[in-house]
């Protein structure tokens, strides 16, 4: 699954405005979202989303911090924490996927004590709305995104296979999730903030589906100056891309603009023979996805119009 | 084209690069320092007093004083840390990206609403320069 993670979102949803105009159909848009993961009831919710500011600063920046932890509190994030439940981690299974992506060569932050923020609260309110506790465990996974540079998306899709070979030689069987959160276009900063490019985000969304490894080229500097200085964060949606089986079918898009300053994009992926291959019930390692050999000799990608295109 | 001149000719924005992170350092600690209700108390009562506890330039604290939001860019502020500043003050992010763009909030919240910035005339300086 993936979505943006919009603070004014949250903010939307804690003060009971989710109702009102500007609110209703973003809200409504994710209707059947949260029926599907209602039915679905997953095991465990792996969440790869970025920290704001809030559990890290300048002083520390972990390219990916994998939350380690048996709970995860709200984070204040200068006007008090969301009043969300305490987030429930799963450590057995998150250290077993530290150990096992470090082994596959790609160097994890383990964190043990970590505050969450809207990045990944939002995403949760989205999916499962308002309760009394989550429905699930879930494993923060925390890019880093505002320093730059970020990982890149091809990084982050090989990472994604080195999660699933993870999760898959876990030595129990569990229905797993994975959010890919952030984006789409969107810019905080300078005179250019405001930018929205919906013919990128429809473009970006295209690929993550159905050609992601071409996706995974594209080069830091398409997303900035396409989608937006904060339009960057859609590098962790190939994370969440990664982790499932290339010819995933796209089973449920949503796109609306606004929310606050950002367009927000969201999808579900399922693999074909999800039984199998999400809740992992087959022998350890088996079909599982090589997280290594990049391909060096690809050329870079655009999701830019070209000259031609621009003009008309 | 290398990739960081294809980054310094976006319009309207600036990358947080190693420079900006190393010279934007202290600013965007002091700005990391708000996120506690008692130092929000304590910058309130005497904010010079406060920012003097932070090794910044004369430039920086005087961006913060003055509220300049895209001075504290330039001199290496990052908007997640600065709108922690915004916060403070009882700001949203809308409420300074319309400060930050020169509009008013209801010219900002309007354009938003009609789809948002457009990216066609806005991916490079010399479309700026054209535009006069």
């Amino acid at each position: 699954m993936a979505c943006s993670h919009v603070p004014a979102i949250g903010a939307a949803l804690d003060n009971g405005k989710s109702d009102e105009p500007y609110w209703q159909p973003l809200f409504r848009g994710f209707e059947p979202s949260k029926k599907w993961i209602a039915e679905l009831k997953p095991d465990v919710v792996i969440l790869v989303y970025n920290d704001h500011g809030s559990a890290f600063s300048l002083e520390m920046i972990p390219t990916f911090a994998l939350g380690c932890a048996a709970e995860f509190p709200p984070a204040d994030e200068g006007w008090g924490a969301r009043p969300v439940p305490v987030v429930k981690g799963h450590p057995e299974l998150a250290w077993h996927i530290a150990q096992s992506t470090i082994l596959d060569e790609f160097d994890m932050t383990i964190v043990n004590k970590m505050e969450v923020d809207h990045g990944l609260t939002v995403p949760l309110s989205l999916m499962f709305g308002q309760p009394d506790a989550w429905p699930c465990p879930v494993i923060p996974l925390a890019v880093n995104v505002v320093q730059y540079p970020p990982p890149t998306g091809h990084r982050c899709y090989m990472l994604g296979k080195a999660i699933r070979k993870a999760v898959e030689s876990f030595d129990r069987p569990l229905r797993v999730v994975i959010f890919g959160t952030g984006g789409m276009s969107h810019q905080l900063q300078g005179p250019r903030a405001g930018l929205i490019n919906r013919e990128f985000d429809t473009r970006f969304l295209d690929k993550l589906a159905a050609d992601p490894q071409s996706l995974a080229r594209l080069k830091h500097v398409e997303y900035v100056r396409e989608a937006g200085s904060e339009g960057i964060e859609m590098v962790m949606w190939l994370i969440m891309r990664g982790a499932l089986d290339d010819d995933a079918k796209e089973i449920y898009r949503f796109y609306h603009v606004p929310a606050s300053n950002t367009a927000v994009g969201h999808m579900i992926l399922e693999n074909a023979h999800a039984d199998v291959t999400v809740s992992g019930t087959h022998a350890p390692g088996a079909h599982a996805p090589r997280a290594h050999a990049p391909d060096a000799t690809a050329p870079d990608v655009t999701l830019s119009l070209s000259k031609g295109e621009r003009s008309s | 084209m290398t990739d960081d001149e294809a980054f310094e000719d976006i319009p309207g924005t600036l990358l947080f690069n190693a420079d900006r992170s190393r010279k934007g350092y202290h600013l965007n600690m002091f700005c990391m320092s708000l996120m506690k209700p008692e130092n929000r108390d304590a910058f309130r009562a005497d904010e010079a007093t406060y920012l003097a506890k932070y090794p910044m330039t004369p430039e920086q604290i005087q961006s913060i004083l003055d509220r300049d939001w895209n001075r504290m860019l330039e001199l290496g502020g990052n908007i997640y840390y600065t709108s922690k500043l915004a916060a403070c003050d009882g700001l949203s992010f809308q409420q300074i990206a319309a400060i930050m763009t020169g509009s008013t909030q209801a010219e900002y919240a309007d354009m938003m609403l009609h789809g948002g910035r457009p990216i066609d005339g806005n991916r490079s300086k010399s479309e700026w320069r054209d535009r006069g």
